[in-house]
């Protein structure tokens, strides 16, 4: 356990912004790339991932003790395996046109590093109640990378958000942007504006840090 | 059931629709060892070895599968598979050649979590191949990964000649490197089908 006890907030706050997986640690990409063509896939993705992420959190954080560490990632992989397959089970009842679009990248949920690396990183060494709490963060942070790809994807490539009409017919979409280099575009151009405003904060902290030692001295 | 031959399964896995370019799969290793040539080979020579081997045992384990009519234990039992599989590897490796092991370094075990093996398994079960073109489809799939990481590689190597501005550095100009690739990927469609 770390030396500083971190709030329970904070545990689910870092996972939306400080340690974002998809803007910061380019974790995930797969299906942040792959099924983010539209808002709709994005969000169901999303949250398909985090009730994976959440779930195999609990699990491997109350196992942590039981589970021998030469044989930790197989067990890992295990739970989130049956994890997914419940999820996949659940998109095919609740919607098969969902299941459709989104294809085998819900069973590829089982290969997102994100998952196997949170389980591996933080749940394996924490209380359930954290482990979760992360999950959760981690989750949403995911999803709401995966929904902001999407919308960009999806206005530009085919004028429409969540299948509204935005645009008068004269609008020219952007076919590029819903095939599959659209994708690594509208990740770079997102990756760009993250990096900046990091860039950004770093030299004010800096400004700040200079300005507080000239003031003391 | 359309029964495709076995030079158009391999060019629709390996150029029309590129398992890295087309699907997004394996692009953690695709971003990760890109950096220099040398590995992006060794890289992908040991991803098309792993994707042949766990082409051969889908296709077995989905028989096994479907004779005990136990369809949603399918994840569950390829993930195992395809990780033995890459520990096998590992082992191997480390035996007969100690250089390309270290060169491979993190990036070895990581193919476990590599989602174009996995995604490789679970698309030749969905199409219904048969042996032979589950194979051919694997070696395809293991072309196309290779051919991809390498050009990306190449860019790459040139790319750190370039000045570039500060923000743009890393992930964000190997996005769109990538996305350019796709793009010129895209005029292979209609080639196979």
């Amino acid at each position: 356990m770390a030396l500083k006890q971190v709030s329970s907030t904070d545990e689910f706050i870092k996972g939306l912004w400080r340690d974002n997986p998809v803007f910061i640690q380019v974790l995930g990409m797969c299906p942040a790339l792959a099924v983010s063509n539209t808002a709709i896939n994005a969000l169901a993705m999303g949250a398909a991932t985090t009730f994976v992420l959440v779930m195999a959190g609990l699990s491997v954080s109350l196992l942590r003790n039981f589970i021998p560490r030469e044989a930790r990632i197989v067990s890992y992989i295990c739970i989130i395996a049956t994890f997914v397959t419940c999820v996949d089970y659940a998109i095919m009842a609740i919607s098969i046109e969902l299941h459709r679009a989104l294809g085998a990248f819900i069973a590829l949920i089982v290969v997102n590093c994100l998952i196997l690396g949170r389980a591996e990183a933080f749940a394996s060494k924490n209380k359930p109640g954290r482990a979760m709490l992360d999950g959760l963060g981690m989750g949403v942070g995911f999803t709401v990378a995966l929904f902001f790809i999407g919308v960009v994807r999806e206005v530009l490539g085919s004028g429409t958000l969540f299948g509204v009409d935005l645009f008068a017919d004269g609008f020219q979409t952007w076919t590029v942007m819903v095939l599959p280099s659209g994708g690594f575009f509208a990740m770079a151009i997102w990756l760009l504006l993250v990096n900046w405003i990091r860039q950004r904060q770093a030299e004010a902290e800096k400004q700040d840090g200079e300005r507080a030692r000239e003031a003391t001295s | 059931m359309n029964d495709p031959g076995y030079w158009s399964i391999f060019l629709n896995a390996a150029l029309v629709n590129n398992f890295v370019l087309a699907y997004f799969l394996g692009i953690c290793p695709f971003f990760g060892v890109s950096a220099k040539l040398e590995t992006a080979v060794r890289m992908s020579g040991a991803v098309s070895f792993v994707m042949l081997v766990a082409s051969v045992c889908a296709f077995g384990i989905n028989l096994v599968l479907e004779a005990i009519n136990a369809p949603y234990l399918r994840i569950i039992s390829y993930i195992l598979v395809i990780s033995s599989t890459v520990q096998l590897v590992e082992m191997l490796m480390r035996k007969l050649s100690p250089p390309t092991f270290r060169a491979l370094g993190i990036f070895l075990p990581l193919i476990t979590t590599n989602c174009a093996i996995f995604g490789l398994a679970l698309f030749q079960t969905n199409k219904g191949y048969g042996f032979v073109q589950a194979i051919v489809y694997a070696l395809g799939a293991g072309a196309g990964f290779a051919l991809a990481l390498v050009l990306m590689a190449g860019v790459r190597e040139k790319l750190d000649l370039a000045d570039v501005p500060e923000i743009f550095r890393g992930t964000a100009a190997a996005l769109v490197v990538a996305g350019v690739l796709s793009m010129g990927f895209m005029g292979f469609a209609g080639l196979g089908r």
